[in-house]
This record gives structure tokens, sequence and C-alpha cells, in this order.
């Protein structure tokens, strides 16, 4: 294994990535933003949205799992690629119960930022409106399985980072969701608010209770730009 | 006959906060006056469309079967459709019930629910009420919908920036602020 970095092509731009690096790593380090959503930076992978989905020498990648390589030549902001990642966060949208109007976390959600940043005005495909439930047992913290995207990204903090375990996933296809270490409600869990696995949903499914709204609309984190600024600011410097 | 091209609104199953946010073009309502013939709309209350109307607004999704007769009534007069606010997008706060058996929707309104005194022990059941649909449905996935508005309600800029678009035959490129979902 050598240190040395080499050279991975994205849209056209040469940038230089180092060993060990995923190419979502290697494209954030360069400034390019790839769209994602359970990707968290400090969390181990998981591979499982599929918004970062980019072509690697004409296959289909996520981003987020697949090492950076020598003479790679990747595609990311083509308009088949941006069409795939439309299509997946459509799906997420018609498949829970996502109500932006009165949502806590609207405004710093990161599934509706991505919808912003791929131009999604409504989803396409039909709203299958499923009966999901609200954990609200325990006195600091709520689970509204109905905003849930199955990221796992509350599974990875509470397991890697809490070393806890408070979460994980049961059942299957349309019937999986994420279940809580215990045989009744959040409230017999050992989590605690200063969990990690409690900051880093990407929605508004696991959240803090009483804080919601507190900061005025016009003021969260992406009302005024777009997810990903950050990342591409880091360029432009 | 004026030559001015006509523009339609409706509330199906919206609060009005659409049509508010509409007004809230404050005074360029004089210029949208100048650029357009208001036809059947709440502001002016005419009831019937014509037949030749150029944008139709439609504020709400379709809970009952009237939502559904007077969104296929502008479908069939409007050339260009517009789906306005969240509600019309996407069933918005009256879809909370679509998890909801409809039966059991009732039966909580009129019957069982904890603040209900209903001595006839009846759900309401006149013909003249419109039946309420199994679920409440988003307006694309009644008719065709040429273009979505987000926003709860979409700010007065948003619709202004759209309408004046569309009326002046420009692309409809709103910038990043005005497309929001909330």
């Amino acid at each position: 294994m050598t240190d040395a970095t080499f050279s991975i092509v994205i849209d056209d731009q040469e940038i230089s990535a180092r060993p060990g690096q995923t190419i979502l790593q290697a494209a954030d380090d360069a400034g390019l933003y790839i769209p994602r959503l359970c990707a968290h930076k400090d969390l181990v992978p998981h591979g499982s949205c599929r918004v970062c989905t980019v072509k690697v020498n004409g296959r289909p990648q996520s981003a987020c799992t697949q090492p950076a390589a020598a003479g790679q030549v990747i595609e990311s902001e083509t308009d088949e690629i941006r069409g795939v990642r439309r299509a997946i966060v459509d799906m997420l949208f018609v498949e829970g119960n996502h109500l932006c109007p009165f949502c806590e976390k609207s405004g710093d959600c990161e599934l509706q930022a991505v919808a912003y940043r791929l131009g999604i005005a409504a989803p396409k495909y039909p709203f299958l409106f499923p009966k999901r439930e609200v954990d609200a047992s325990h006195p600091k913290i709520m689970i509204d399985h109905n905003r849930c995207v199955l990221c796992g990204r509350c599974v990875r903090a509470s397991r890697d980072l809490d070393g806890k375990h408070v979460f994980d996933f049961v059942g299957r296809g349309i019937d999986k969701k994420v279940a809580v270490n215990s045989a009744a409600k959040l409230a017999d869990t050992n989590i605690d608010i200063s969990d990690k696995a409690v900051d880093v949903c990407p929605v508004g499914a696991i959240l803090r209770k009483r804080v919601g709204y507190v900061v005025p609309v016009g003021e969260r984190t992406y009302d005024h730009d777009p997810i990903g600024s950050k990342i591409e600011a880091a360029r432009e410097r | 006959m004026s030559s001015k091209p006509k523009v339609a609104t409706t509330s199906l199953c919206g609060c009005f906060g659409c049509h508010m946010s509409l007004l809230d073009i404050d005074e360029r309502i004089l210029k949208l006056a100048e650029l357009v013939e208001f036809n059947k709309s709440p502001i002016n209350d005419i009831k019937v469309l014509a037949d030749d109307v150029v944008v139709g607004l439609i504020e709400g999704g379709c809970c009952n079967e009237e939502n559904v007769h007077v969104l296929r009534d502008f479908r069939l007069h409007c050339k260009i459709l517009i789906s306005v606010g969240e509600c019309a997008t996407s069933g918005g706060i009256p879809a909370l019930r679509n998890p909801i058996s409809l039966k059991e929707c009732l039966e909580e309104a009129y019957l069982n629910g904890p603040s209900v005194h209903n001595p006839s022990g009846k759900i309401p059941n006149d013909p003249d009420l419109p039946l309420l649909l199994n679920k409440v449905y988003p307006c694309h996935e009644v008719v065709k919908i040429d273009y979505h508005l987000p926003g709860c309600p979409p700010p007065a800029d948003t619709i202004w920036q759209a309408l004046t678009a569309l009326l002046g035959n420009k692309p409809m490129d709103l910038p990043y602020e005005l497309i929001k979902y909330d």
C-alpha cells in the first residue's frame, strides 16, 4: 500500500484521490458535491439509499461505498444519473408520509434539501400513504416512523459511536422498518439525549422534544443555500 | 369580448391559504388585472368556466366527488393547469386521514370522538352533501397537471413569477428560494 495520490475523472474534471478513500470522499475533498442521504462523515458507509449513484467506467455504483481507484472515469451530473437520483428520491417521498408543512425538521431536512436540489416540484409516482407508528414514549426523544427513509444512520451511530445498539432493522422489502432494542417502546431502551444516534437522522424521524421550530423560516440550514453548497464552496476557494 | 388571456382559480380540498398568497402579490394585482381577465374564481364569484381559459390555478386536493367534478371541468376548459400548494401536489394536511379507513374517520368525527355531541347517533348522509372519497388524492392522480408550485402556501413571488413567465411565453425558471415545500 502506498500513500501516493492518484487521479480519477468525475464529469470530465480530473481530481486527486488517496488510497483508502471512497469516490464520495475524494469528490468531497475536491469540492465536487454528490447528493447522498445515508452517507454521513462520522459513520461507516452503508450504501443503502443509492442517491449517490454514479457511473464508474460505465457501471452504476454507489459513490459512498465504491473505493476510488486510479484511472476511474466517473459520470455524476449527467441527465441519466440525475434522472436515477430523482426517481429514488421520488420513491422515498411516496413510500412514507412526508408532510413538510408541519414537520419540525423542514428547512433542515436532508431529504427535502436533496429534492430541492434535484428540482422536484412533485413526485411522479402515486403516493402510498402507509400507516406507520409514532413512538413518543421517551421523555426527551421521539420517533415518527412516517418520516423514516431507512438510511440506517441511527442504527450505525448507536452501534458504532454510542456503543449501545438501540436501533436495528426488522422486516423485509416494503415492510422493512427501524425497530428499537426493547420489547416495548423507545422509553424502555438505554438511549440518552446526548447519544449521537439522536442527531444523525437526515429527516424528522428521530427528534429531540421541545426544541421544534426554534429557528425561524428564512434562517434554517437550507432556506437560502442548496445542500452541498459548503462542499462546493471549498472548490471555489 | 376581451382579448386578454383568461385565468381561472378554484379551491378544492384546501384552506384558501394559497388564494391568500395569490392576493399577497399586493399592488402587482393591478398589473395582473391588466395582463389577464379573471374567469371563474372565488375572488370574483363567476360560477361557470369559459371554454378558452389559458391558465387554471388549482388549490387543494380531491377529498370528495364534487372536487373531482370541478377538477375535471377545469382540465376540460383550461389550456394549462397548475397545482398550487402542498394539498394540490401531495394531498397535504387533509391527506393525514389517508392511512385510516373512511369508516373509521367518520365514526371518530360523528360518533366516538371525545367531544362529539350527536343525539341522533347518525353519520350525515344527506344526498345534497358530496360523497367523500375513500382517501384524499393529489390533483395529478386525478387529471393531467402541467405544472406544480409547491409550498404551504407557495410564496406570492412564486405564483407571480410563474404566472408572468407563462403569460409572457418564457420558461418557468424559478430561483432556489421560491420552490419550498413548507
